[in-house]
């Protein structure tokens, strides 16, 4: 160990060294200047900001971006010494300098200047911008090392490294790689059975087959779906501050199902951006389309619509700007771009082709998709007749149920407590009469939308409902309860408050409703629905007589004795329906919500089943099948029904006008510019002529025209990323001129010509990455690379990767075997801790779920932007505001309390260990421990971690034993039929949660 | 039990750094740290490194102290944050002339230009039923609403020109904590723990503390850290239960048993650290024996019955009771730990006039709650001697019109052309007041101080040129004033 330690330590010191030696190796300039590699960022870094394409910030009409420009006056080609750029840079003249002392810009370095010196030596040449250039021819290099680089991929990479007079690092061992690829192609960690399985192949194509088996994979597409789905700013809600929950998933489920069938990428791109435009789409072309639709709605009461559709519509711009040009072009929005050449004319003629949706901040177009629809095998409601066994079978249960119901109203028989009524007035200036029944008659001079308020004195403490009654009296029209000519009302809102503050109803239920006037309408704060009673073609109560609605509390609530309650009746809608008498009293529990039958159908229910008539048995099928009805309409509006009502792109018939808006502010078209085409961007080639008429379809096929560059390299430099930690460009979501350039441009180049060549196959190229030796490397530091390579750019080795977050959801279950692999479908709400929502203005419905569906893929759980699943955004996850088109990877102590301790994770912990304890029970401790870390991390503990996990599970066992209370905690009573004592499965949990801890399990090495 | 000075005790810690571990204690502090920094700093955490803002972070300490740009003013910040928009009309900002013109049109040329969020056109001018008092040596107007805050107007700096962009409560809360009104990018206090990591070693480095009856608009977008990586996000210490989400060892394991655990994790991750050599793992060891000390110092700052019955007054907080007052003292605890930015949220502020959000019982009561606990945590911090390096900030995300909304009563709609915050220590001017409103309150005449400006403040008192303090970020680079913000020099002392 101390050895160790020295060589550890050692490496360290001689990184410093070369640092400080590469100062040297400045001094070397090279032969001949790439005015790409070289001269670029020095003029981008210094000069772009005042003398670049932005004609609002230039300066002395000076542009050194082109050319032509800089010719005119401040480079003479082949004559440094006459080239008044050169003479600027290295002036001694504070006035005459450049960068100007003011702008706080450094001076140029010695080499920067030598540089441009030599530059301008040679001619002075420019290039256009890498990236904006066509893809080139690659021919394969030559290498010296054959053996090396049998693959293309490897060719490209070997003959750097072997110009670096670098030598690769062996192949992982093969434990490392199964889950290595296990883990990047399906996000799972492999079985031991799988691992074996592959140990034991001795065949060459052994590592081949097993690929070729994990593409093939359904659970390829979840996750590198997921991967999609981060630039696609996928969630289950609608974003801002009320953030209600939408139902997106049909776009999730087509995501994976394009991806498992090798969609090729180019029609992935058309459909997702152009679905709806194509002649004659299909179902799954239209769902597509809601790639887009995953933008932002704000449900804020004052909102602006117009304001949120315009932030809609910069979003979808700067999506697809990044997903598949990889620019920021958002800068652009405001004012010209000052480093690309993107023009802030530019932007808005790319607004322009996502102007004309028709949605504005609304739902907009949508269409009904079902569960398993994306995947060939919809489910749905029994076309024709149900079969008549299930339905018998189901009556029965549904029988069952309500007669249950009816139990338990029987016993939960509420005392309802009249209140001491200490105030009672209107704000239109009315008053009340209190009579002997404690009931308050309004008197008649109330304004016709008046609104009551009512202090009062409860003598309950505790209450947990409000019952309102509104009451006939004569001194009514047709005795009221209402004050109408009919006697009706429409009572808009009913509030309680105490202490200043509203105390909102979870529910309220009425004996009576008028259709389109449901008692819900007077809890929702909306002043145009409210409860009323006039009857309709099947109602069964009638108008002119005594009703009740009962309000159910969010919270149960205490009220000191000292402290009065206010209750508040609004009447907005229509003029002079007011609540004529009234009454209301409290409870300190909730009573059940009363079947909605009338008595003889509750008779018939009750009478049991052989000795019903045949009218009660009509009567029990026909309230069996309104139940029906009304649960299948139900589960269509649920979020997590089997059918979702998708949101779609549709075009207006009219497009609207786009005008260039003045500093991004949308209150601020430049009208005078005129209104603008849909174009494109004149850098890249070919550029999209901005012809009149042109649509989101022209675009998409431009994006993936193959003489478009930016779109393949973006894309395979993005999946190049996930395998490596990092792109070949480093930022992946800038190939504009600030970018870092490529580190190995011909690779990129190549990859990105086959991958057009191939017919855009996605899992061709996945294929082709991880079965490069470059890919197969063990990740393992080196001390002789931390010096060379110390970032690791040419690839001499792999990269260890921490795994994101819903990964780590998933591997913890895979290894555990408690995952659920059921693909697609409505999101799920695995557990999650109490007080989530505690923060945010509106509360989740957030019911956690039974069964194998706790145990779903993380991918699955319901994402509310406001209040993300804690395990993600401790992991790192965005919260999908915006297009992410990169995941950073902190590492964190609230990371560590979540592995740790997250009641999910525990569950796994017990899961884990019932599975070894289980699978075997005549084995050793030392055995357990050894299958439970080959489940975790797919290969076999060392001598010393067995020992570690043997002393600590020992220590554990020891206590255990003499607190059995503590064992039984630690492994519940579902788990306790395992043969193992208490204190021995106690102690196999805590080793098991120690083993999900380590930093290996949650890394792909 | 008191706690001795706890800045100092973490500086010592620090510097003893008895980590268990004395392998790496070695590598961590040593020579080892300092190129593993540049190794991984390079390719972890800000990849690639940002080119102008550089700010080094130790990704194996990632919220280890940092210098700033320059010596900073302020160590801390407090942001205590009034979610709805408090009335400056009837809290600060005494306007005779409305009172005069009370009920009648407001001139045409003062809305012109003006956007409201619920106002219809023909809403009246509404004047402060609220009675005024020129209080201190400054002078500042002060509501009867407010009456410990007349005990501070000599302590705090008044912001009365202040001015916002967005009207919505969502929007308009993002832009007050993140610069931007819409999600996505990092607040206030996650800039700040970017740019100068924290003094604490045992607690997050940006917390956040809620009291009133819901959450603010905007959740957690309020204190994301956006695109800077997540170490800096706010963590929301929850009032009830354990402080900390996962902070609770699980059922049947104790303290003890943990201890153990903790070290079966180390000596694992050890092992493969020896194995593979990927400094990243000595940043995962650090980052659980963090976890394993914050398991007992959340709970300790939580504690508030180790503070004296005299203190608990003074804020009119109670042990055990979650309640804005009880969050101004943990403020207090927390900044005496050593942790960098601390934000309260108390909500409910928003008084457009309904039956339960009106000026009259509901403004009184957001006041009761609010303003002695708020004066007292300013008295409190200077008499501890805090207050000189800890910034308070009071406010909400806009104020309210001059011009009465009618709903259930007469209540006011969001103003954001011009409102009043207040600031007290980290380096602000005492008894300052800055900003002068027409007479009618519908625009500033005079110190007008944009949202933008009060971030470039706040970081300039941390110590950074608010320019310079960048984040690298698809292709941009990104700050929390954009491209705006002036730094307000009058306020300064």
């Amino acid at each position: 160990m101390a050895n160790r330690r020295l060589v550890f330590c050692g490496a360290v010191l001689s990184i410093l060294a070369v640092r400080q030696s590469s100062a040297l190796a400045e001094e070397k300039l090279p032969e001949r200047i790439s005015f790409n590699e070289h001269i670029r960022p020095i003029l981008s870094n210094n000069c772009y900001y005042c003398h670049g394409p932005d004609p609002k910030h230039r300066e002395a009409d000076l542009r050194l971006d082109e050319r032509e420009g800089a010719m005119l006056s401040a480079i003479v080609p082949g004559k440094p010494d006459e080239s008044e750029l050169l003479r600027r840079v290295t002036s001694d003249d504070e006035h005459e300098l450049m960068p100007p002392p003011a702008s706080k810009r450094e001076r140029l370095s010695e080499r920067d200047t030598a540089i441009l010196r030599r530059w301008i030596e040679q001619g002075a040449e420019y290039e256009g911008h890498w990236a904006f250039l066509s893809l080139r021819q690659q021919t394969l290099p030559a290498v010296t090392n054959e053996s090396l680089a049998t693959s293309a991929i490897d060719r490209f990479i070997q003959a750097r490294l072997e110009a670096e007079q670098i030598s690769p690092s062996d192949p992982a061992d093969r434990s490392t790689l199964v889950r290595r690829v296990s883990l990047d192609l399906t996000g799972l960690v492999p079985s031991p059975a799988e691992v074996n399985a592959f140990l034991e192949d001795g065949s060459p194509d052994a590592y081949e087959r097993l690929v070729d088996r994990l593409l093939a994979s359904p659970h390829f597409g979840e996750r590198w779906g997921r991967h999609w789905l981060d630039q696609a700013r996928y969630a289950d809600s609608n974003g801002y501050t009320i953030d209600s929950e939408r139902a997106m998933w049909p776009y999730r489920d087509w995501v994976i199902q394009s991806l498992n069938e090798d969609l090729p990428f180019d029609q992935f791109t058309i459909d997702q951006l152009a679905g709806d435009l194509l002649p004659e789409p299909t179902k799954k072309q239209l769902v597509a389309t809601a790639f887009h639709r995953n933008t932002l709605i704000n449900e804020e009461g004052g909102t602006d619509k117009e304001q949120f559709r315009h932030e809609a519509v910069v979003d979808r711009v700067n999506t697809t700007s990044a997903v598949w040009l990889g620019l920021t072009v958002a800068c652009a929005q405001c004012h010209t771009h000052k480093f690309d050449p993107i023009s802030h004319r530019e932007y808005y003629e790319l607004f322009a082709f996502f102007n004309s949706a028709a949605d504005v901040n609304n739902r907009g177009e949508a269409i009904a998709v079902s569960r398993g629809e994306m995947f060939g095998h919809p489910v749905m409601a029994k076309p024709s007749g149900p079969d008549p066994e299930d339905a018998a079978r189901r009556q029965a249960a549904w029988e069952a149920r309500e007669l249950a119901r009816l139990d338990g109203m029987a016993a939960s028989k509420v005392a309802w407590s009249p209140l001491e009524y200490l105030e009672f007035e209107t704000k239109g200036g009315a008053s009340f009469q209190r009579l002997d029944d404690n009931s308050l008659l309004q008197d008649g001079r109330a304004a016709p939308k008046d609104r009551y308020r009512i202090v009062a004195r409860s003598k309950l403490e505790d209450i947990q409902a409000v019952r309102l009654r509104v009451l006939t009296h004569d001194s009514l029209p047709k005795q009221g309860p209402g004050t109408a000519g009919n006697g009706n009302f429409v009572l808009t809102d009913f509030n309680f408050i105490t202490a200043g503050q509203k105390r909102p109803f979870q529910s309220a239920f009425a004996d009576h409703e008028q259709p389109d006037f449901p008692i819900r309408g007077a809890i929702d704060e909306d002043a145009k629905t409210g409860w009323a009673i006039n009857v309709g073609p099947n109602s069964k109560g009638k108008m002119n007589t005594n009703h009740e609605a009962v309000f159910i509390l969010e919270k149960p609530l205490f009220v000191p004795a000292d402290q009065t309650v206010e209750f508040t009746l609004s009447h907005e809608l229509n003029d002079n329906y007011l609540v004529g008498r009234f009454a209301i009293d409290v409870a300190e529990t909730a009573p059940a919500e009363p079947l909605p039958y009338e008595t003889q159908v509750v008779e018939a229910l009750t009478t049991p089943r052989d000795k019903r008539t045949k009218e009660q048995a009509r009567l029990v099928a026909v309230a069996f099948a309104k139940a029906e009805v009304q649960r299948q309409s139900r589960k269509q509006e649920s979020t997590t029904s089997d059918t979702a009502q998708l949101m779609i792109m549709k075009e207006l018939d009219k497009p609207r006008e786009t005008y260039v808006a003045l500093r991004g502010d949308f209150l601020r078209p430049d009208k005078e510019v005129g209104p603008l085409s849909p174009g494109g961007l004149h850098v890249i080639q070919p550029a999209l002529p901005a012809e009149p008429g042109r649509t989101r379809l022209d675009l998409a096929r431009w994006l993936v025209s193959p003489e478009n560059p930016l779109t393949p390299r973006v894309t395979t430099n993005r999946i190049w990323m996930r395998y490596f930690g990092k792109g070949l460009v480093e930022t992946e979501e800038d190939f504009g001129t600030q970018g870092t350039p490529p580190s190995h441009p011909e690779l990129l180049d190549w990859l990105a010509a086959e991958f057009i060549r191939r017919g855009w196959s996605q899992k061709d190229l996945h294929r082709r990455i991880v079965t490069s030796a470059a890919y197969r490397r063990s990740s393992h530091a080196r001390s002789d690379l931390m010096e060379k390579d110390p970032r690791n750019l040419l690839l001499a080795r792999q990269e260890r990767l921490r795994i994101e977050a819903e990964v780590v959801r998933d591997a913890a279950l895979a290894a555990s075997g408690l995952l659920d692999r059921t693909l697609g479908g409505p999101s799920v709400r695995p557990p999650q801790p109490e007080g989530v929502y505690a923060f945010t203005q509106n509360s989740k419905r957030w019911v956690a779920e039974t069964g194998s569906q706790r145990y779903r893929r993380g991918m699955y759980t319901a994402f509310f932007r406001s209040a993300p699943y804690p395990l993600f955004t401790t992991f790192d996850a965005p919260d999908f505001q915006t297009v992410c088109t990169r995941r950073l990877r902190s590492n964190t102590p609230l990371q560590a309390l979540t592995v740790a301790n997250d009641v999910a994770f525990v569950e796994i912990a017990q899961g884990l260990a019932a599975r070894v304890l289980s699978e075997l029970p005549e084995s050793n401790v030392a055995d357990r421990l050894h299958r439970a870390f080959q489940l975790a991390l797919a290969r076999p503990p060392s001598d010393r971690e067995l020992s570690v996990l043997q002393g600590f599970h020992e220590r554990q066992a020891a206590e255990l034993k003499a607190e059995p209370e503590r064992a039984a905690l630690l492994m519940p009573h579902s788990h306790q039929r395992l043969d193992a004592s208490a204190a021995e499965a106690g102690a196999m949990v805590l080793a098991c949660r120690a083993i999900l801890n380590t930093d290996s399990f949650i890394t792909r090495e | 039990m008191t706690t001795p000075p706890i800045r100092l005790r973490v500086a010592e810690a620090q510097l003893l750094d008895s980590t268990r571990r004395h392998f790496f204690g070695q590598c961590a502090l040593g020579l080892g740290a300092m190129a593993l920094n540049s190794l991984l700093a390079a390719d972890g955490l800000a990849a690639p490194a940002p080119q102008r803002g550089k700010v080094a972070i130790d990704p194996a300490q990632p919220l280890a102290p940092r210098p700033a740009h320059f010596e900073p003013k302020a160590k801390s910040v407090i942001f205590l944050f009034m979610a709805g928009g408090p009335s400056q009309l009837d809290l600060f900002e005494d306007k005779p002339k409305l009172r005069e013109l009370h009920g009648q049109s407001p001139p045409a040329s003062l809305l012109a230009g003006r956007r409201f969020a619920f106002l219809k056109g023909n809403e009246t001018l509404l004047g402060s039923q609220r009675k005024f008092e020129r209080v201190g040596t400054c002078g500042m107007e002060i509501s009867e609403l407010m009456p410990h805050h007349k005990r501070i107007v000599d302590e705090v700096c008044w912001l009365r020109g202040m001015t916002t962009d967005v009207f919505n409560h969502g929007p308009a809360k993002l832009f007050m904590n993140t610069g931007f009104n819409a999600p996505g990018r990092p607040a206030l206090g996650a800039w700040a723990t970017y740019g100068l990591g924290s003094e604490s070693r045992d607690l997050p480095g940006f917390v956040v503390l809620q009291s009133g009856p819901r959450g603010p608009r905007a959740g957690a977008s309020l204190w994301a850290s956006g695109f800077l990586p997540t170490s800096f996000q706010g963590v929301p210490f929850r009032s009830k239960g354990d402080p900390i989400l996962h902070l609770r060892s699980p059922e049947g394991v104790t303290r003890q048993a943990e201890r153990d655990f903790y070290d079966t994790v180390g000596a694992l991750n050890e092992t493969r650290l020896e194995e593979v050599g990927d400094p990243e793992i000595m940043t995962r060891i650090n980052a659980y024996e963090m976890a394993y000390r914050m398991q007992t110092s959340a709970p300790d700052l939580m504690d508030l019955s180790q503070e004296s019955q005299e203190t608990l007054d003074r804020y009119g907080a109670k042990s055990g009771q979650p309640s804005y007052a009880a969050n101004c003292l943990l403020a207090r605890r927390l900044v005496e730990r050593g942790v960098r930015f601390v934000q309260l949220y108390h909500t409910d502020w928003d008084h457009h006039g309904d039956q339960a959000n009106n000026l009259s019982e509901a403004l009184e009561a957001r006041c009761r709650e609010v303003d002695q606990a708020s004066a007292a945590l300013v008295l409190d911090l200077k008499e501890r001697g805090l207050l000189n390096d800890t910034l308070v900030v009071w406010g909400g995300e806009f104020g309210r019109t001059p011009m009465g909304e009618v709903r259930a009563t007469i209540g006011r709609d969001h103003h954001i052309d011009a409102f009043t915050m207040w600031l007290a220590g980290g380096g602000t001017k005492p008894g300052c007041i800055l900003g002068q409103t027409d007479e009618l309150g519908f625009g500033i005449v005079d110190g007008k101080v944009h949202v933008h400006d009060l971030h470039a403040t706040i970081l300039h008192q941390l110590g950074f040129d608010h320019k310079r303090l960048t984040y690298r970020f698809q292709g941009r680079d990104f700050r929390l004033t954009d491209v705006h913000g002036n730094v307000v020099q009058e306020i300064l002392s």
